[in-house]
């Protein structure tokens, strides 16, 4: 039996598609500022940049808020339990046409694989992305703030978590495709409601 | 001489009375600074918002003031103020620095003040120099003169953009306007070349030097007009020499003989130094610090003029410059494992639609 339920929640999905595309404006401008684009010149893109950047810092803080106030922050406590099968899906049972092994419920709505890769995402690589961005923008305050280092240091942790965000984003875009339908699962984060295997 | 009236009407220079030499300094109008030349005597606000006779129209005085009789500048011996406070023009003092009105903070957006601790003013500021039509001399090449054609005269050439060429008297020559300034680290001192100091004559020989460094707090980067050229010296000692330059027949000057050899010994033997006997021709260069002619703010550099990868400061190493530097070893690691992303994503969906391929056709049987 299959039946619907509403598995993301309003502000859960204006987070979700309101960073997806600051980090998508972000990765654009942050690879021009890197000059391995050009498309809106130096300043533009630098401009861009850091209005986008101070938005997403602070999308991340309601975010947190969020996940706080709601216990949602649940969802992404990691679990080894199931991680063999769900990998032996991906890597083996999809092209069987088997279905998924995890059965998506309020409560469980992420898989194991999806736990694990969102907690990294969300507590390591984001954070580092932002805590470099922020101290590569204030460089000049450092001696203030009784810090030190090189720029370089800066801006290559920065460059370097750019880099897993853009491996994240393409990978995370095209397991979006491995729903019902090439878009059942974009559908799903757009309205909210999900058809699952009632279980 | 009615001195009375001459007493009472003394007033300040003004700007012809500085530019008379100072803009045609090097023997003609813009040979040597780039910066100066008569363009300045009335400039519009393009070509230098200070001086423009439509604009504030200052005299050289209102920068270059005058304190115990000493004149504001720069000097070989004196650094240009590296303490950058504030002189405005009701305060008695050294206004020489465009700090000194403008504060070290003059831009609406902070990312641009974030700039004022190693980049000085002048290098956003003043995108080109020669920018008034006067063109400036670039490359002097001595070696060469002393040429005539076959009827014994004397050779002037032009260049396709009207300005001297080649003359017998002083040589090859190049002239520039509208030039791109080069860039170098310069905490307001200088050092020079003497005529006892020895040098490697292998690569162009600096007549002067900027002194200063990113690690040098005191140090910006400023822009620079580079002066080149081939000049006489001694191959032995590995030493610049004194020509004789002008002078009667007889007397060795080259401007009368036209023989380098000789004008050497002459010049050498009058100022009393000694050489080796044996002469030769080394390239040289000159830094002259750039600092008129500065530019309305909306002509001023654009950021990718330097934050690019073969920008303006391309030659300036050593530090982390964003948009011009990177790690090649991350970006290499980084751009592999994005190609694996792609690439595994590609064969994944491959292998599925083969599965769903595959699924359809067994069903069908
Ligand atoms: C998903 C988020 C982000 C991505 C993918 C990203 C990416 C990048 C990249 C690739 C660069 C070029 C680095 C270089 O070549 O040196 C860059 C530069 C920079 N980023 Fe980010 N960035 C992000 C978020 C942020 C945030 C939140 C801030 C802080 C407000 C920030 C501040 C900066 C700054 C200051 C620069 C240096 C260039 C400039 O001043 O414009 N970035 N970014």
């Amino acid at each position: 039996m299959k039946m619907r339920i509403q598995l993301y929640a309003r502000f859960e999905r204006f987070w979700h598609w309101l960073q997806a595309l600051l980090i998508i404006i972000l990765l654009v401008t942050g690879f021009e500022i890197h000059g391995s684009l050009k498309l809106l010149g130096f300043s533009q893109a630098h401009q861009v940049h850091l209005f986008c950047g101070w938005s997403l810092i602070i999308l991340s803080i309601f975010a947190i808020f969020w996940h706080a106030t709601t216990g949602e922050w649940k969802q992404y406590v990691p679990t080894l339990e199931n991680l063999d099968k769900i990998a032996r899906y991906y890597v083996c049972d999809i092209f069987k046409g088997e279905p998924h092994p995890h059965c998506k419920t309020r409560e469980q709505k992420l898989n194991p694989l999806q736990r694990l890769s969102y907690l990294v995402l969300k507590v390591f690589i984001l954070p580092l992305q932002i805590l470099s961005g922020l101290w590569y923008y204030y460089y000049n305050q450092w001696p203030v703030m009784g810090l030190s280092g090189s720029l370089e240091t800066a801006a290559l942790v920065h460059t370097a978590a750019a880099f897993m965000v853009l491996a994240f984003l393409i990978v995370h875009t095209y397991l979006t495709t491995t729903g019902g339908t090439l878009l059942s699962y974009t559908m799903a984060m757009i309205t909210g409601w999900e058809e699952v295997e009632e279980g | 001489m009615n001195l009375a009236e001459v007493a009472q009407n003394v007033g300040l220079p003004g700007r012809k009375n500085c530019g008379a030499c100072h803009f045609y300094g090097g023997g003609a109008d813009g040979v040597k600074h780039g910066d100066l030349d008569s363009s300045l005597f009335k400039p519009d606000k393009k070509l230098d918002v200070h001086m423009a006779v439509n604009g504030p129209n200052f005299s050289c005085t209102a920068c270059h003031t005058t304190v115990n009789h000493q004149i504001a500048g720069r000097y070989y011996s004196k650094p240009a103020p590296v303490v950058h406070k504030l002189a405005l023009p009701k305060d008695y003092g050294n206004r020489i620095s465009c700090e000194s009105c403008h504060s070290a903070a003059p831009h609406k957006e902070s990312k641009l003040n974030d700039h004022t601790d190693k980049v000085a003013c002048q290098t956003c500021h003043i995108p080109r120099y020669a920018r008034g039509g006067v063109y400036t001399k670039m490359w002097w090449d001595w070696s060469t003169a002393g040429r005539f054609d076959k009827n014994g005269k004397m050779i002037v050439e032009k260049a396709v953009n009207g300005t001297i060429a080649y003359h017998t008297k002083k040589g090859s020559m190049r002239w520039e306007k509208d030039v791109k300034p080069e860039y170098a680290w310069y905490n307001g001192k200088m050092g020079y070349l003497s005529l006892s100091d020895t040098f490697d004559d292998r690569k162009p020989v600096s007549l002067n030097w900027v002194e200063g460094s990113y690690n040098d707090p005191k140090a910006r980067i400023f822009p620079f007009k580079i002066y080149r050229g081939k000049q006489v010296y001694d191959p032995v000692r590995k030493t610049l020499v004194i020509p004789k330059l002008f002078g009667k027949k007889g007397s060795g000057a080259f401007w009368a003989e036209f023989d380098w050899a000789k004008a050497v010994a002459a010049g050498m033997k009058e100022t009393g130094e000694t050489y080796s006997g044996k002469i030769g021709f080394v390239e040289t260069k000159m830094y002259w610090p750039i600092t008129h002619m500065v530019a309305p703010k909306e002509d001023s550099l654009k950021c990718d003029e330097c934050h690019s990868r073969n920008g303006r400061l391309a030659s300036l190493t050593g530090f982390y410059l964003p948009g011009r530097d990177r790690s090649k070893g991350l970006d290499t690691i980084g751009w592999i494992v994005i190609l694996l992303c792609l690439a595994g994503t590609i064969v994944h969906a491959v292998m599925r639609l083969n599965g769903r391929n595959k699924m359809k056709k067994e069903q069908l049987k």
